[in-house]
C-alpha cells in the first residue's frame, strides 16, 4: 500500500477520538461553558470500556458505560462550575486530574492486556476503488461518528434546541428573560460533552488501539479542546480539523514506513507541535475569533 | 415564567471571613478522605491499614517525616511560582514540562563534564535549571501575548513535547553507556549533588531554597507594587488596562516566574534525591503543584501548608502501596477529589446558602 493510500484509509479512524471529544465540547462551549476536563473524562471512559470489553461484556455495553462514566465526571464539573459557580478553569483541571487518576487506578490490573477491536464495514463498490478505496472501509464507530457529526451540525444550525443552546451561550441573561432555564440547558450541554468524551475514550482503548496502557489518551483530550478553537466553534471545521490531525498523525508513520528516517520521539511530538502552530495562526486572527466566538464562554451565570 | 427547579439560593457575601477561608481546606480534606476511604473499602482494602499508612505513618518517625520534607520541596517551589500566574489569571498548567527542562538543563553539566569538580557546580546547575524552565515558558508567553493563543493549551502541549525530548535524550545521546541500556544518564559526580541539610536523611539545601523562594514570593505578591498590579490585573482586567498596566507584561512575568520555579525544582530533583537524569524524573510534580497552589488559596503562606499536606499524602500513599497493597494511582484520585471538594468548599465559604421559601419562587 502506498503512503498516500495508507493515510487516506486510516485518517478517519485516527480522527475519530478527536472528533467525538471535540464535538461534545463544541456543544458545551456553544452553551457558554468551558470544560477543560475532557482529557480526564476520556481517560475514565477509556478504562471503563476496556474493562467491560475485556470481561466479554461486548462493545455496545462498553461504549454505553464509558459514556455514562464520562457523563458522571461532567456532572461533577457542572455541579462545581454551574451550581456553585466555582472557577471553571480550576474545576475543569480538577476533573482532568481526577479522571486520569481513576483511569490509572482501575486500569492497573489490565496493564498491557489486549481486547479484540471491531470488524470493518465496507461500502460496496466504493471500497474497491484504487488509492481512495480504504476511505470506504471503516469500523462501525467511524460511520456512526460521521452520522453524529452531521446530526450535531444540523441540530445546532437548524433546530430549535440548537438555537436555544446558542442563545444561552451568546446571552444567558436574555435567554432567561424569555423563559429558558439557562442552568438546566447548560447542565445538559455539559453532560452531552461528557458522554461524547466517554465514547471518544472507549473508541481509543477498545477499537483504535485495543490495548491498555496507562496514560494512553496521551493528550488527545487537550488537542480536542484546541480543535474547538481551531474550528472557531463551527461543526464543519471541527470535522476537517480532526481529519487533518488524523492525517498528520499517520503521515509520520507513512514517511517512516517508506524509508524516511524520522526520530520516533519527534513523531510522537508532531501532533502537539502542529497544535501549537495552528493555535497560534488561528488565534492571532482576533476578528475571526470575535465573530464566531461564544460571547459568554467561561463566565458563571446565576440568579 | 416557569419557576426555577432549584429551591436553594446562593447569596454572595461581601467578603469571605478569614476563619471560613481557613476552614474550607480542612472541610475538603475531611470530605475527600471520607469518599476515598469508602472507595478503598469497596476495593477490598483494609481501611484501618490504609488510614494508618496514609495519615499517621508519615509523621511517626523522623525518617519518614524527612521524606515528606523532601517531597515538599519541589511542590512548594513550583506551586509558589504557579500561584503568581493563577492570581493574575495566567493559567500555566505546563509546570511539568518546565520542570523537565530544568532537569535537562541542570543535567547538562554532569553529563557533558563528568570529571568537573568544584563547589560552583551545583549552584550553577540550579541556575541553569531555572533558566531552562523559564525558557520553555517563553513559548506560551509569546504565543499568548503576540498571537493571542490560550496559554492553557500551549503550556500543556509544551509539557507533552518536553516528555518526548527527555525520552529522546535518554534513549539517545545522553544514555549512560554503562547503564545496561536503561533509559537514564550517568550518575552525577559528587560535586553535582546538592549538600545534605540534615545528616542521615535525604533532605538537602533545596528545602531552604524553597522557603526562601516562598518568602520572596510573599514579599513580591503582598508588598510590591508590581505584585499588586498582577493581582489587580487578574481581578479586574479592564480596570487595570484603563490604569495603564500592561496585560502583556503580566503574562510574561507570570510565565517566566512559574517556569523559573518549576525549572529550579527540576534541577533540584536531579541534583538531589535522584543523582541522575531519569525518565520518571518528574513523577507528576508539575500537575500536583496545581492542586497545591489552589489548595493553599493561591496565597504564599497557605501554599507552605498545602505543600506539606500534599507531600505527606504522597509519602502516605507510598506507604499504603507497600503495607495495604493500594495502587499508586489512588493518591492521584485522592488529590483530584480533594481539589473538587476544595472548590466546592471555597464557594460555600464565599456564598451563604439560603433555602428559598416556595412563595418567593414565583416572585
Amino acid at each position: 500500500m502506498s503512503g498516500l493510500a495508507f493515510i487516506i484509509a486510516g485518517m478517519l479512524a485516527a480522527a475519530t477520538p478527536f472528533l467525538l471529544a471535540a464535538l461534545g465540547e463544541l456543544v458545551a462551549e456553544r452553551s457558554g461553558v468551558l470544560n477543560l476536563g475532557i482529557e480526564g473524562m476520556m481517560a475514565f471512559g477509556a478504562v471503563v470500556a476496556f474493562i467491560i470489553v475485556h470481561r466479554q461484556g461486548g462493545h455496545v455495553a462498553g461504549f454505553l458505560l464509558a459514556g455514562v462514566a464520562g457523563m458522571a465526571l461532567a456532572l461533577v464539573f457542572a455541579w462545581l462550575a454551574l451550581s456553585l459557580r466555582a472557577n471553571q478553569v480550576a474545576a475543569g483541571l480538577a476533573i482532568a486530574i481526577l479522571g486520569d487518576g481513576l483511569s490509572a487506578l482501575f486500569g492497573k490490573t489490565y496493564e498491557s492486556t489486549t481486547v479484540t477491536g471491531l470488524p470493518k464495514i465496507a461500502l460496496p463498490g466504493l471500497a474497491d476503488l484504487p488509492v481512495v478505496g480504504g476511505l470506504f472501509r471503516q469500523d462501525p464507530i467511524v460511520w456512526l461518528t460521521l452520522l453524529a457529526t452531521l446530526g450535531i451540525w444540523y441540530a445546532l444550525r437548524f433546530t430549535k434546541l440548537g438555537l436555544v443552546i446558542r442563545a444561552v451561550g451568546e446571552n444567558p441573561g436574555a435567554a432567561r428573560a424569555i423563559g429558558y432555564p439557562v442552568l438546566a440547558i447548560r447542565y445538559g450541554a455539559v453532560a452531552f460533552g461528557g458522554l461524547m468524551a466517554g465514547f471518544a475514550g472507549a473508541y481509543a482503548s477498545t477499537v483504535y488501539t485495543p490495548l491498555w496502557a496507562e496514560g494512553m489518551i496521551a493528550g488527545r483530550g487537550w488537542i480536542a479542546l484546541a480543535l474547538v478553537v481551531f474550528a472557531t466553534w463551527m461543526t464543519g471545521r471541527v470535522f476537517f480539523g480532526a481529519v487533518l490531525f488524523g492525517a498528520v498523525s499517520l503521515a509520520g508513520l507513512a514517511a517512516q514506513a517508506s524509508g524516511v528516517s524520522l526520530n520516533s520521539q519527534f513523531l510522537a511530538s508532531l501532533p502537539y507541535i502542529v497544535t501549537i502552530v495552528v493555535l497560534g495562526i488561528i488565534s492571532s486572527n482576533k476578528r475571526l475569533l470575535k465573530i464566531n466566538g461564544v460571547a459568554s464562554l467561561g463566565e458563571p451565570f446565576g440568579p | 415564567m416557569t419557576p426555577m427547579p432549584f429551591r436553594l439560593r446562593l447569596i454572595r457575601r461581601d467578603g469571605a471571613s478569614r476563619r471560613a477561608a481557613l476552614l474550607a481546606p480542612l472541610a475538603a480534606l475531611l470530605a475527600a478522605g471520607l469518599v476515598n476511604f469508602l472507595l478503598y473499602i469497596a476495593m477490598g482494602k483494609d481501611p484501618a491499614a490504609v488510614f494508618y499508612a496514609m495519615l499517621v505513618e508519615p509523621f511517626v518517625s523522623w525518617s519518614s517525616f524527612s521524606e515528606v520534607l523532601l517531597k515538599m520541596t519541589p511542590l512548594l517551589l513550583i506551586a509558589e511560582g504557579l500561584a503568581v500566574g493563577f492570581r493574575a489569571k495566567v493559567i500555566n498548567i505546563g509546570a511539568e514540562g518546565q520542570f523537565i527542562l530544568g532537569a535537562i538543563f541542570a543535567a547538562s553539566i554532569p553529563v557533558w563534564f563528568p570529571q568537573a569538580t568544584g563547589g560552583w557546580i551545583w549552584p550553577l546547575m540550579l541556575l541553569l535549571g531555572g533558566m531552562g524552565g523559564a525558557l520553555w515558558a517563553t513559548v506560551p508567553a509569546f504565543w499568548r501575548v503576540r498571537l493571542n493563543a490560550s496559554e492553557i493549551l500551549v503550556t500543556l502541549m509544551m509539557s507533552l513535547i518536553a516528555a518526548q525530548l527527555l525520552n529522546y535524550l535518554l534513549v539517545g545521546p545522553w544514555k549512560d553507556p554503562m547503564g545496561f541500556n536503561f533509559p537514564q544518564s550517568v550518575m552525577f559526580q559528587n560535586d553535582a549533588i546538592l549538600p545534605t541539610l540534615i545528616p542521615g536523611t535525604r533532605v538537602n539545601v533545596a528545602l531552604i531554597l524553597a522557603f526562601v523562594w516562598a518568602g520572596l514570593i510573599y514579599l513580591y505578591m503582598q508588598k510590591s507594587f508590581q505584585g499588586y498590579q498582577l493581582l489587580v490585573g487578574g481581578l479586574a482586567p479592564h480596570a487595570t488596562a484603563y490604569a495603564g498596566f500592561s496585560e502583556g507584561r503580566a503574562v510574561w512575568l507570570s510565565l517566566l516566574i512559574g517556569g523559573f520555579a518549576a525549572g529550579l525544582a527540576g534541577a533540584a530533583e536531579v541534583a538531589g534525591p535522584l543523582g541522575q537524569l531519569q525518565r520518571s524524573v518528574s513523577s507528576g510534580y508539575g500537575y500536583t503543584a496545581i492542586i497545591v497552589a489552589y489548595l493553599g488559596g493561591l496565597h504564599p503562606i497557605g501554599i507552605i501548608f498545602s505543600s506539606l499536606l500534599i507531600a505527606a499524602l504522597n509519602i502516605g500513599g507510598d506507604n499504603a502501596m507497600v503495607s495495604a497493597d493500594l495502587p499508586k494511582a489512588a493518591v492521584e484520585v485522592f488529590q483530584g477529589s480533594l481539589l473538587v471538594f476544595y472548590l466546592a468548599a471555597i464557594t460555600l465559604v464565599r456564598f451563604r446558602i439560603r433555602w428559598r421559601p416556595p412563595q418567593e419562587v414565583r416572585a
